[in-house]
């Protein structure tokens, strides 16, 4: 027996005409985790669909238990014992736990008919064996997201997998639970089983990686022990440049000492109780916490999505009351979610629509109809002056990558004007290069004289982008910090510190 | 289960309103629990029970079905005609050949819905015009007595499953066709519960992605289901023919919107992925109790078709209602075991 499960040497692939991977070759060994990082677009998808059968690759060869194939199936890649674990998890809402885990393995033993006992054994031993207890009669949309991750691992598991890759598996993950993750996959790998982990989260990939592949552009530029990287390193090798991260120095403005705005004792039942803080003209302040902290209820709370019970807003010495997203955008407050995808961007419309959404009344001519004219002109200055990569901002918000598409939703609030500005998540899912250019971006709006509150459990995002950073614990504000006074280990362990 | 989430459960909460209205009309007519009265109600689901479990499966694989009444009335007049013609007239061949013919016509939806990936609700309104239109003007608009062309056919209009003599005096009969309502239920239900095919309805429905990704084969499934319904279907207007002891052209379409009100009362998801043969029968049961019962409280035939659309939005609304409810008793259940 082979030491290597998987060789895949000299792979090219063009996607009509544009090189997606150019002579790629790469080694997994049994038991191995193998991190494969890069940034959107730099090919890493394509390789994962190649190496489980979904692309076929143009030129290059493909090896997997030592036997080559020149034509591979999905269904050949299963049989090898190749599992990916999409992002989407691949589960059925509406079935049980027992019945996500065991179905198709019944299926895959092509089954006609359906035996619940075994399915509900077949589940218990699943689960067992990655070592987590679900309640199997539960329906997954009664899970949390790291349940249902554990549910597709222990799906995959089943099917004998060999290699499993997770296509950025911590995305919507605590830190709490990406530690359990990091459990589940040392465990598969005690069991001879490899890894190809998928990420762009460069403090993960240190912490669970062996070997470190990194690719750009479509060419493998990396591929060592995980040991010899640093972070600072595997930046630079996945942008192709230094990027420098800096942090946000505030200069309080002589003349406005007071406050942009201001809540005192804000309250809203189940979510968050007594929260009161200032802000500034200038000023970013970071509001962090674990999942469930109070953190988006807040900032949903700010934006009249989810209207606080009790407490005072003051916006510029003015009390205001909150009651609705119609109040919040009257008192010019601009709120960026989390899930741009869901919330926050029409997909299939252009990116100039999406733009000028906010603002379609500015755009009236005289006779109040749409000045194509003016939204052109308005969109451009946006697509110019946050760096939106776009050949013609005509194309529908589909055609960008995660990291502009963000850019585009900071974009439609930026054109109304507001003078608060709530960021959830800014950076969720936008890869390293157009992180710290988006870090720039809301440096450069502070700087202008906009107020910003940052919602983030990233901290190294929070230490370069705020100046001040809230911690919440439990729905209540547990503590303050002044960034140029403390360092990010420090947050970090305060943030262990409120865990327990 | 905690008695909480039984009561939430969408079968309690259907015979609970089952039977505080059936109180309710009892109270102000006695005469609706005689056995005959009863009776009369189960032959009054027989054939918008059969129609619903073949709607159940549709809406349970995330589609919709408004085609079988056409369906239905189309296999139940071809089949008249050709025993007419043919002079075979067996009960057997009838139902087979009302079947075979609803088959046939469940595959013109298969094709357009499976192969060609079209819409349901479109396709199947498409198929509803397309198989009347055919119906009446190449087959045939004039009503068929069944004792005129097949006596052996016309013995089974009078045939009894049951026959009881009523306390009141006068004899209670349950017509011989609720047994295929019985059958065809205990085989969907199995189909549901115990099939593969049955899974792959409910994976389907929940997400059709992830349904092809772990092997289920979505196309052949959506096909074998089409077809499967239009047999459903051509049973049920053999049935309906039976029981009205003639073949009328004319008659059952304009039924399906008291079958998806049935399913979807019963529980089932119009969104697909959810619904039990269970709540669908009570769905049918109350739906037929209102549109046979009212007018025996002096209620208005015009308000029964008020209450039926008040009903179908009242079903949609509570699994969402209840959603909405269970997530907020969530968030407060997790600040009390935060703090």
């Amino acid at each position: 027996m082979t030491e290597e499960l998987l060789k895949v040497v000299d792979i090219n692939k063009t996607f009509a005409g544009v090189w997606a991977l150019r002579g790629v070759s790469l080694t997994i060994n049994r038991g191995e985790i193998l991190c494969l990082v890069g940034e959107n677009g730099s090919g890493k998808s394509t390789l994962i669909k190649i190496i489980c059968g979904v692309y076929q690759q143009d030129s290059g060869e493909i090896y997997i238990n030592g036997k080559q194939y020149k034509n591979l199936q999905p269904i050949d890649a299963i049989r090898e014992g190749i599992q990916v674990i999409f992002q989407d998890f691949s589960l059925f809402p509406n079935l049980t736990v027992a019945e996500n885990i065991a179905l198709n393995h019944e299926l895959a033993r092509g089954k006609s008919f359906v035996n619940w006992r075994d399915i509900n054994e077949i589940a218990r031993q699943a689960l067992d064996r990655i070592g987590v207890d679900l309640p199997l009669n539960a329906t997954v949309d009664e899970m949390s997201v790291a349940n249902k991750q554990l549910i597709a691992i222990s799906r995959a598991m089943l099917l004998n997998a060999r290699l499993v890759i997770m296509d950025e598996p911590t995305t919507a993950l605590t830190q709490k639970e990406v530690e359990a993750l990091f459990r589940v996959v040392k465990s598969l790998q005690e069991a001879g089983v490899s890894i190809l982990f998928v990420s762009h989260k460069l403090n993960e990939v240190q912490a669970i990686a062996e070997r470190v592949i990194i690719v750009r552009n479509g060419s493998k530029v990396l591929d060592t022990a995980a040991g010899e990287l640093t972070q600072h390193k595997i930046a630079y090798y996945m942008t192709g440049h230094e990027v420098t991260s800096s942090t946000y120095d505030y200069q309080p403005q002589a003349n406005g000492q007071e406050s942009l705005l201001s809540v005192h004792n804000l309250t809203r039942t189940g979510s968050f109780e007594d929260i009161s803080f200032n802000l500034k003209a200038g000023e970013i302040l970071g509001v962090t916490g674990l999942l469930g902290s109070g953190r988006t209820e807040l900032a949903l709370a700010l934006f009249g999505i989810k209207p606080a019970d009790s407490g005072d807003i003051i916006i510029k010495g003015q009390p205001v009351r909150i009651r609705n997203i119609q109040d919040a955008i009257r008192h010019n407050i601009g709120y960026v979610p989390e899930d741009r995808l869901t919330e926050g961007l029409f997909l299939l419309q252009s990116i100039t629509n999406n733009i000028v959404v906010r603002t379609l009344k500015d755009i009236l001519n005289q006779f109040g109809l749409f000045s194509s004219s003016d939204k052109s002109k308005q969109a451009r200055r946006w697509v110019d002056s946050l760096h939106i990569k776009t050949s013609d901002p005509q194309l529908p918000v589909s055609s960008l990558s995660g990291g502009n598409q963000q850019r585009v939703v900071i974009a439609k609030w930026l054109a109304s004007m507001p003078h608060i500005l709530i960021l959830n998540g800014p950076t969720v899912g936008v890869d390293i290069g157009s992180k710290s250019e988006i870090h720039e971006v809301i440096r450069e709006l502070a700087r202008n004289g906009m107020g910003i509150i940052v919602i983030s459990d990233d901290i190294p995002e929070l230490t370069q982008v705020c100046n001040r950073i809230l911690l919440l614990r439990r729905g209540r504000l547990y503590e303050e910090f002044v960034v140029s006074e403390i360092d990010e280990v420090t947050l970090n362990n305060k943030l262990l510190e409120i865990v327990i | 289960m905690n008695w909480k989430s039984f009561f939430a459960r969408q079968e309690v909460i259907l015979a609970i309103a089952i039977i505080v209205l059936s109180l309710l009309i009892g109270l102000s007519n006695p005469a609706f629990f005689s056995l005959p009265n009863v009776f009369r109600i189960l032959r009054s689901t027989i054939v918008i029970g059969i129609f619903s479990m073949g709607v159940l499966m549709v809406l349970v694989s995330g589609g919709i079905d408004v085609s079988f009444p056409a369906i239905a009335a189309f296999s139940m007049y071809a089949t008249i005609l050709i025993i007419s013609d043919t002079g075979i007239d067996s009960i057997p061949f009838a139902f087979a050949v009302s079947a075979a013919v609803g088959v046939g016509l469940g595959l013109i939806n298969s094709v357009l819905i499976a192969v060609f990936r079209l819409p349901t609700l479109i396709v199947t309104l498409g198929t509803l015009s397309l198989v009347r239109g055919v119906l009446l003007f190449y087959v045939g608009s004039r009503r068929i007595r069944i004792s005129e062309v097949a006596p052996n056919l016309s013995e089974m209009t009078r045939a009894n499953l049951l026959s009881v003599q009523a306390p009141g005096g006068g004899v209670a009969n349950l017509h011989i066709t609720f047994a295929i309502l019985v059958v065809i239920v205990i085989v969907v239900w199995f189909i549901l519960r115990y099939t593969m095919f049955g899974r792959a309805l409910y994976a389907m429905g929940g997400d059709r992605e992830a349904a092809k990704r772990v092997g289920f084969r979505v196309v052949r499934t959506q096909f074998v289901l089409y077809a499967l319904v239009g047999l459903i279907a051509g049973i049920a207007g053999m049935v309906h023919c039976i029981l009205s002891r003639e073949a009328d052209p004319f008659s059952i379409v304009g039924i399906e919107l008291d079958v998806i009100a049935a399913v979807v009362l019963g529980g089932a998801s119009i969104m697909g992925g959810r619904g039990t043969v269970i709540g669908t029968l009570l769905g049918v049961l109350l739906i037929t109790i209102i549109s046979s019962s009212l007018l025996l409280v002096g209620i208005s035939s015009e308000w029964q078709r008020f209450v039926i659309g008040a009903l179908i939005i009242i079903g949609t609304a509570i699994p969402v209602l209840q959603a909405k409810w269970n997530q907020r008793r969530l968030q407060v259940v997790m600040q009390e075991q935060s703090t």
